[in-house]
């Protein structure tokens, strides 16, 4: 009999891990030490662990910016040594280490931007959270598309449609939960498009994205200017779901408020990232979801209908992308606004390969860019002096070393953006 | 259960396929489907597996008609099949792939993996197979994937097994075994259609054999016939298996191979620290299962591959090569025929002429003046690709036919009249006759001993087929994970050569 094969197959070396990830590493820690640490600030920061009124009263924080820096610096320099040290003996760098690398990286940068001022801890977590949300659910609706083989470049234009008529069907109905339907619906319907023209009809799948982007982009704008704009008290008017605290663990100190007083979109988002992973990895429809998307000529010869399953998870995925939309408009603002989805669909593109297509990292990654999202809008009121242009770019600039940096070298679905013909 | 296909027709445009095909298998009985390349055996097999649909004629199972839409009416039907190109997910596990299409499900479509588990356990200790149900694919060796592949089609309770082609990716020891698992599975009263190109395969395991060429059955034979009475029949006409060779003193070492290391697309090493000399006017024949670093070996020697950092040197006629590039190479020294003509070897799109002109558009080349002056001079093109045309026997329209048009002898020829025509001292040729008709494969085999012979080329031959490696080669290399296992002279026993491509040194 041959003898075992395995994984590192003509010898003992395996795969060879990136080495990205310790350099990208040690950029920042230099970074947060030195400027942040050495050239910071001393000036005190006060981090605000609890809210006032809460059951259980965490004393605030206070230590000296600089300080501080210099302590995180000093985690994330050790962090940075583990990472290396793993590269050297070929290992790869787990993602969880890279995301509590990333937390304390963000940690830094408050307690630097908020040098003589008050970090509000929970406030900034749980918008984070809300803000994340449309990036989770639209990355989610990426997930279930690639993982059967079709690549969705579209998930802005899916955002934006549920944005769109999640607010006009709320507004003229007056009931916000016939909103996220029609969300679902609508942005289901959008996908049906994306899905028969790249599986039908072979049409390129970049193309058919970039088209359903641009319509969807103009439709809205049109409909806005010409419609909404003008009679916005009566069709973009819906308000927010309300704030559904659940008691006494609301009120647990940093995370309670983030986790547990959101509105029904959040929950939402909570409820469907682990449903999303136990259908795909744990069930037989998911099974078979995986099979078309790595390997369909596979599927088909055990009597899987390709085409079939590809529709119906794309579709499915956009309907999920939908809700994402739903949760920026009344889950959040209140209203539609023009393009108000602002890129955070292509946000989730990245967040889709950065989380390697499992829901649980997707949510986790997207969970990093609702920080720096709220990053942005927070330290423009703290630090006025630090331009705004400068702080905006900080999303995509996470975004760029995030994809280059620690996401080294992933593996789609194989099939991924393959079309499937028959003979 | 008895299988009948009767008068099973098969068009793809003008080209049929399949004409008229009559085949009959009873219950424990293995009948093998002989045929070239191309002749239509795969697609028949199509057919009866539901992924085509038939024009014409019918399939019967135990006397009644079946009507197959899809693979799943014929798994259905107990028709199961193992494919030439495993219909296996690399990334699941063996009960993974085993259940897929029919999972057992606990609650809520929840999948029910210890039910998945304990099946191929159960058919792997019925016949010995020996397989780990949680192992990943991709981890397994590809003999072990084709019992997983038995598997997968015994689990869905297969009377009747169709094996299209199974033995191309195994050592010649995992054929034995395969064939013995195939008696075993006959005994137990499971059909088996087994489609082979492989003479000694079908002597050694068949009942009955059923010869088709050109879409059509041109009648049965027994095991015990000859294999060059068996030749003549598929191929139409008296075939003379051996090639002429002349003995002969080989030359000067023309190619070194110094311990070069070479990485695969995944970052794997491939090649490692492997040496080898070429001399003038001999052909050094690498031999070796599919997959153990052939193709990186030929790509790192062309220059379309770094050798990894560090590790040691090619070299021509004495001179390191590693900084030259790949076009440097083929100006000095090399002509390359690779191992996949469509992907690599040809522009399919392109014309013959265009084609011929690839790696020849440079003005400094030392071969024929194709361009002048950046420009393409037509009338010069025409002229040498009419002359390879005419001296490969290259069976095509014209000149301006588009390369896909041709079958593949004949684009192989294409490609071998190329490379053979430009002003070359090393032939790296790799895979030279896979998927090709007898006849173009004779022709081949000449071509490759006139290089040897009349323009005393070292000329590299990478080959799977131990066959081919046998009757062309003066001495031979056996690959195994990336390194020579040893090199012996060409009349080494297929036994011995069997033993080293399992790695085992002679």
């Amino acid at each position: 009999m041959a003898t075992e094969v395995k994984p590192g197959m003509f010898s003992s070396q395996t795969a060879k891990p990136s080495k990205k990830a310790g350099l990208v590493m040690g950029g920042f820690t230099l970074i947060t030490l030195f400027a942040f640490g050495f050239g910071g600030n001393p000036a005190a920061v006060t981090f605000q662990l609890a809210e006032k009124g809460h059951l259980l009263s965490v004393p605030d924080f206070t230590v000296s910016s600089s300080g501080f820096s210099l302590l995180v610096g000093g985690l994330m320099g050790i962090i940075t040594l583990i990472a290396t040290w793993l590269t050297i003996k070929q290992k790869v760098v787990p993602l969880w280490l890279s995301l509590i690398f990333g937390l304390l990286g963000v940690t830094a940068l408050l307690g630097w931007l908020a040098a003589g001022n008050v970090v509000p801890v929970s406030f900034i977590l749980s918008s984070a959270v809300v803000l994340a949300v449309p990036i989770i659910l639209g990355a989610l609706g990426g997930v279930m598309s690639e993982r059967v083989g079709v690549v969705n470049i579209a998930i802005e234009g899916q955002l934006l449609t549920g944005a769109f008529v999640a607010s006009v069907v709320g507004s003229v109905t007056d009931n916000l939960w016939l909103g996220v339907l029609a969300a679902a619906i609508a942005s289901a319907i959008l996908s049906m498009s994306l899905a028969s023209l790249a599986i039908k009809y072979l049409v390129d799948q970049i193309i058919i994205g970039v088209l359903i982007n641009l319509l969807v982009i103009g439709v809205t704008n049109f409909l806005y200017s010409q419609w909404l704009a003008n009679d916005g008290a009566n069709v973009n008017y819906p308000g927010t779901f309300d704030i559904l605290a659940i008691p006494v663990l609301s009120e647990i100190p940093i995370i309670g408020t983030a986790l547990f007083a959101n509105r029904v979109t959040v929950y939402l988002a909570f409820v469907l990232v682990p449903l999303v992973w136990y259908m795909l990895f744990r069930t037989k429809l998911g099974l078979r979801a995986r099979a078309v998307g790595e390997h369909p000529l596979a599927a088909d010869t055990v009597g899987i209908n390709v085409a079939r399953t590809r529709f119906w998870w794309v579709t499915a995925g956009g309907a999920i992308a939908g809700i994402g939309g739903a949760a920026l408009s009344i889950g959040n603002v209140g209203a539609f606004g023009r393009e108000m989805s602002g890129g955070l669909g292509f946000i989730a593109l990245a967040v889709v390969i950065l989380g390697r297509w499992q829901p649980f990292y997707v949510s986790a990654s997207a969970l990093l860019f609702g920080f720096a999202i709220i990053m942005r809008i927070w330290a423009n009121q703290v630090s006025p002096g630090i331009p705004t242009d400068f702080i905006t770019m900080v999303p995509y600039v996470v975004t760029l070393i995030a994809v280059t940096g620690f996401a080294g070298k992933v593996r789609p679905p194989a099939a991924s953006g393959q079309p499937y013909t028959k003979g | 259960m008895k299988l009948e296909i009767k008068g099973i027709t098969k068009r793809f445009g003008s080209l049929v396929a399949n004409d008229s095909i009559s085949l009959t298998v009873n219950a424990g009985e293995i009948v093998s489907l002989l045929g070239e390349n191309g002749a239509g055996k795969s697609t028949l097999m199509n057919v009866l597996y539901g992924l085509y649909q038939a024009e014409a004629g019918e399939i019967l199972i135990d006397d009644q008609p079946v009507k197959f839409k899809g693979p799943g009416d014929a798994m259905a039907a107990g028709i199961g099949m193992v494919h030439q190109h495993f219909m296996l997910i690399p990334v699941f596990t063996v009960a993974e792939n085993v259940a897929l299409g029919h999972e057992p499900t606990k609650f809520a479509g929840a999948m029910d993996l210890d039910k998945a588990r304990a099946r191929v356990r159960e058919i792997s200790d019925q016949f010995g197979f020996n397989v780990d149900p949680d192992a990943l694919v991709r981890d397994l060796p590809v003999g072990v994937q084709q019992r997983v592949e038995i598997i997968k089609a015994l689990s869905r309770n297969a009377k009747t097994l169709v094996l299209d082609e199974p033995t191309a990716v195994l050592t010649p020891q995992e054929t034995d075994e395969l064939m013995a698992i195939m008696r075993e599975l006959a005994k137990s009263g499971t059909s088996i259609i087994f489609i082979t190109h492989k003479l000694r395969e079908v002597q050694a395991v068949a009942d009955r054999i059923v010869v088709i060429r050109l879409g059509k059955v041109v009648g049965e034979a027994k095991p015990t016939d000859t294999a060059s009475e068996l030749a003549s029949m598929m191929v139409g006409r008296e075939v003379d298996l051996t090639v002429k060779r002349s003995k002969k003193q080989s030359g000067d070492v023309v190619l070194s191979l110094e311990n070069i290391s070479v990485l695969d697309d995944r970052g794997q090493l491939a090649v490692a620290g492997l040496s080898l000399e070429v001399r003038a006017g001999e052909v050094l024949a690498i031999a070796g299962v599919q997959g153990n670093g052939q193709t990186e070996l030929a790509e790192a020697i062309v220059g379309l591959r770094k050798l990894e950092r560090g590790s040691g040197s090619i070299k021509y006629r004495g001179l390191s090569i590693e900084g030259e590039s790949v076009r440097g190479r083929l100006e000095r020294f090399l002509s390359y025929v690779p191992e996949d003509r469509k992907k690599d070897g040809l522009v399919s799109e392109f014309s013959l002429e265009e084609n011929l002109l690839l790696n020849q558009s440079f003005e400094d080349d030392r071969g024929a003046p194709f361009v002048k002056r950046g420009l393409i001079d037509s009338a010069v093109l025409k002229a040498e690709t009419d002359k390879a045309i005419e001296s490969f026997d290259v069976r095509t329209q014209s000149s301006k036919t588009t390369a896909g048009k041709l079958s593949g002898g004949n684009q192989q020829k294409m490609v071998l009249a190329r490379e053979m025509t430009r002003p070359h001292e090393v032939l790296l040729v790799a895979q030279p006759t896979r998927g090709v008709d007898v006849g173009s494969i004779e022709f081949i085999h000449e071509q490759i001993m006139l290089e040897r012979d009349e323009q005393q080329t070292a000329v590299l031959l990478i080959s799977t087929e131990l066959d081919e490696v046998l009757s062309l080669a003066d001495r031979i290399a056996v690959m195994y994970r990336g390194r020579v296992v040893g090199v012996v002279s060409a009349d080494t026993s297929r036994e011995t050569l069997g033993k080293m491509m399992a790695g085992i040194a002679a």
